[in-house]
């Protein structure tokens, strides 16, 4: 009964969003105040239904209902409640039933905070917000509904993939999600604007707060899932280039030129073309996304289930959607005009630059991420494109940007002085790259990659500090708290953010030039010197857990002779699948992890007792990368509490106090 | 000419659509199998229905046959297992059933209940066969023809589509 209901609610959604999406736009287009009006419940009333419909699956999963055969291939009686209501979303279909709920979201939180916008842009936004979602419901209700009901019930299900058992299961998708679908506020904003012929800086400070917020819950989706990987693959890697990380990154990489462009668009009226082509880029690649993970186009260790039919759906979907915003700006961006000039050397033009490298990144990785794909339909064969050609591109096309990244904020709008620049900055350059030579000294062997890296990171930190500094010192009011007050938060979120930026730089230079791996065989009771530290292995035990057996290792750490840390690395085997899972076992500090994990028993049957080869890395500063992306994003949040965006809902609702007091 | 250029996003992304759409056609998981044109492993097994009986690859020499890899304890064979008793019903190629690590007593109750659509089924407890024929999933479908050699694989369950498209075609070339 239950999984009905939700079924049904799903159905009403649908005949909700396809109201949403036709009834306001045509009002817009015919200035009927009484149709644009049904913008705004239409969005509540969807987010409702489609709050239902999850509410009744994850009601199915927890309940352990096998007679639906989501349930019975995603979840298992014996699996903890948690992970029942993750494998929400573990699925195919489930985790499209998440992506609708966050369209609804978002589309009912625009209802909310659009009180201020014009009536017609508020309309056409939530629109295009109920077409997209139009599309998403048709996909789930015919292709892949969740509901669907497996006749007879299976006696137990199959269980959630283990990889997927995971505490990282029940954050990584829903906040990769809130980011992915939160670029469709930002497309949908780039489109009214361009169906209603006004795009200005007042449309820009529109979509800032809302691409801003999208683009810091990808930031922390992606590095949630980057940590997970690192610590449940075993093998220690962050970030695999693997296509459904791409998926994820290209997005991020075009949602970072659009923040940018943004600004400038709202600041000096410039780039406004382009500033729309961004944003539908970035929603755009959102859904390739989506379709490069859903239609089994690429092989990735992301292995979902996967259908060509849903493949065609999907893909006639991008065509509509993608086809048809591209269309709209090739007809209309012409008019739009170009909006103010600049000086070659100005914050604008090395905003622009920044823009361009950012989305020549993102070209190449949709270049490696699709190039075995070109390669197969032309039918040369069947190749995949691996870490060394993103690692060759990246580097070199990033170091520049990071470069430009502490000169821009310092350089002024509209014309800057390059001596003037020269002199506010010579402190900075000097400072990074003196401490960029001498600090690989210190850490142990000097190479010039990590110079690079850490001169790039100190740069950014020094240049933030500078910035403040003189920002501080510019300002004349009173103590320096009254001074830290006179700035806005979004002028703090950037720094922060690009602070972040060199944070993560750190844990990635220092990670790539001074990690130690060893595999090595231990016999129970042996030890091995890695680094600085003595390794002893004390053997495996058996232990039980609620949904699988586990062999436990014990592993202590000692440097110097002092016992710092005992480390217990996993093997796991699930009832259920049979599969097994190496769960390593990480001490973490802020100089950098110590990382064990289980490979195989060696010896055969005896296994428990016998030796095993054990995996042990010390990974310096590695913890660096996420706190990187983690300030980053905080970064993003502390920018959009601006009251410059909440200022005018203030006078609006002002002045609708003031009209209904004079009534 | 100034239209022309805010069309260039367009024409690159209606390029990306039809590789996009070539790629939709092709399986990227598609691993030809090596036995595919090679004479199909040689065995000799006991039949499931009577433990008295065996049955040998070479017994089939002559006709063309497909050698169905399942087991009681498979989920997945539960999916294909209609479409085989409609195959068998048809009478157009025999199926002969490869009943792959399984206890002969669970594997004779799952035919009864669900219905047995094969020729006969060997039985192969210790999966020794089902290694020489690469097996590493199951259900597996091989088609064998009248030379003792093996024509197509199927990895995963049957489908109408891959039964229409190609088994039924090349079963029907094979027996002229």
């Amino acid at each position: 009964m239950i999984p009905e209901l939700g079924h049904f609610a799903l159905i009403l959604a649908l005949l909700v969003a396809a109201t949403q999406g036709i009834v306001p736009m045509v009002g817009a287009a015919l200035n009927r105040q009484r149709m644009m009006a049904v913008a705004r419940p239409a969005a509540r009333m969807q987010f409702v239904l489609v709050a239902i419909a999850f509410a009744c699956l994850a009601w199915s999963f927890a309940s352990n209902d096998f007679s639906v055969q989501n349930v019975a291939s995603n979840s298992n009686s014996e699996l903890p409640l948690h992970y029942r209501i993750a494998a929400t979303w573990g699925s195919h279909e489930g985790s499209l039933l998440l992506w609708a709920l966050m369209l609804t979201g978002w589309s009912c939180a625009v209802s909310a905070f659009s009180r201020n916008l014009p009536d017609a842009l508020a309309a056409r936004v939530l629109s295009v917000m109920g077409l997209i979602s139009v599309g998403f419901l048709l996909f789930l209700l015919f292709t892949s509904n969740p509901f669907a009901r497996l006749i007879p019930p299976a006696p137990e299900g199959r269980d959630l993939n283990p990889l997927l058992q995971d505490p990282g299961m029940v954050f990584h998708p829903p906040l990769l999600y809130m980011g992915y679908v939160g670029f469709s506020v930002a497309f949908a904003f780039a489109l009214a604007a361009l169906i209603g012929g006004r795009l200005d800086a007042t449309w820009a400070r529109w979509s800032r707060p809302w691409t801003t917020v999208a683009w810091a819950f990808l930031t922390t989706g992606i590095a949630l899932g980057s940590g997970w990987a690192y610590y449940t693959l075993g093998w220690g890697g962050w970030w695999f280039w693997d296509p459904v990380e791409n998926a994820s990154f290209m997005p991020w990489l075009t949602g970072t030129a659009l923040i940018h462009s943004l600004a400038v668009t709202e600041k000096r009226g410039a780039f406004r073309s382009w500033t729309v082509l961004l944003a539908i880029l970035a929603f755009s690649l959102s859904l390739l996304g989506t379709f490069l993970v859903r239609s089994g186009v690429l092989t990735s260790v992301h292995a979902f289930a996967t259908d060509p039919a849903r493949g065609v759906f999907i893909l006639a979907f991008l065509a509509i959607v993608i086809g048809g915003s591209l269309a709209l700006f090739a007809w209309r961006a012409g008019s739009v005009g170009l909006g103010g000039s600049f000086a070659l050397v100005s914050r604008e033009s090395m905003l622009l630059a920044n823009n361009i490298v950012l989305i020549v990144a993102m070209a190449s990785v949709l270049l490696g991420t699709l190039y075995p794909l070109f390669l197969d339909a032309l039918d040369l064969g069947k190749i995949s494109v691996g870490p060394p050609y993103f690692e060759a591109v990246f580097y070199p096309l990033l170091a520049p940007a990071v470069f430009l990244m502490g000169v821009g904020p310092i350089a002024r709008w509209n014309r800057t002085a390059v001596p003037e620049l020269a002199a506010r900055l010579k402190w900075a350059l000097a400072v990074a790259l003196v401490s960029a030579l001498l600090l690989p000294f210190v850490l142990g062997r000097w190479s010039p990659l990590v110079v690079v890296g850490l001169f790039l990171a100190l740069w950014l930190f020094a240049t933030t500090a500078v910035n403040l500094w003189q920002r501080l010192r510019g300002s004349h009011r009173g103590n320096l708290r009254a001074r830290l007050a006179a700035n806005p938060p979004s002028y703090y979120g950037m720094l922060l953010a690009h602070f972040g930026v060199g944070v993560f730089i750190v844990g990635v230079t220092l990670v790539k030039g001074y990690e130690i791996e060893r595999d090595v065989r231990l016999d129970v009771g042996q030890r091995v010197a890695v680094g600085p530290y003595e390794f002893a292995f004390l053997g495996v035990t058996p232990a039980p857990g609620p949904n699988y057996r586990a062999l436990v290792g014990t592993v202590e750490v000692r440097q110097d002779g002092r016992l710092i840390e005992t480390l217990h690395p996993e093997k796991r085997i699930y009832n259920a699948s049979g599969q097994t899972m190496t769960i390593a076992a990480i001490d973490t500090g802020i100089s950098g992890d110590r990382y064990v994990s289980l490979g195989e028993a060696i010896g055969g049957d005896g296994a428990i007792a016998g030796a095993w080869s054990v995996r042990i890395y010390l990974k310096p500063f590695v913890d660096w990368i996420w706190l990187g992306a983690f300030v980053m994003a905080l970064g993003g949040f502390v920018a959009v509490s601006d009251r410059r965006y909440r200022l005018a809902v203030r006078r609006r609702l002002g002045a609708l106090a003031g009209a209904a007091a004079a009534e | 000419m100034k239209t022309l250029r805010w069309s260039i996003p367009l024409a690159v992304f209606v390029v990306l659509l039809a590789f996009l759409w070539v790629g939709l056609g092709r399986d990227p998981h598609e691993v030809p199998s090596p036995l595919i044109g090679k004479p199909a492993p040689a065995f000799q097994l006991v039949q499931l229905h009577d433990a008295g009986k065996t049955l040998a690859a070479d017994d089939l020499k002559g006709k063309v046959w497909l050698l169905n890899v399942w087991a009681s304890w498979c989920v997945s064979c539960r999916v294909e297992h209609p479409l085989l008793l409609q195959l068998a019903k048809t009478n157009v190629v025999p199926v002969y059933g490869l009943d792959y690590k399984d206890k002969t007593a669970d594997a004779l109750a799952w035919l009864a209940q669900h219905g047995n659509p094969y020729t006969a089924s060997i039985v192969d407890s210790d999966g020794k066969v089902g290694i020489d024929y690469g097996v590493y999933g199951v259900p597996e479908t091989f088609l064998i023809d009248k030379a003792g050699v093996v024509r197509y694989k199927q990895i995963g369950p049957l489908t109408v589509e891959a039964l229409q498209q190609k088994i039924l075609p090349l079963v029907r070339q094979l027996q002229q």
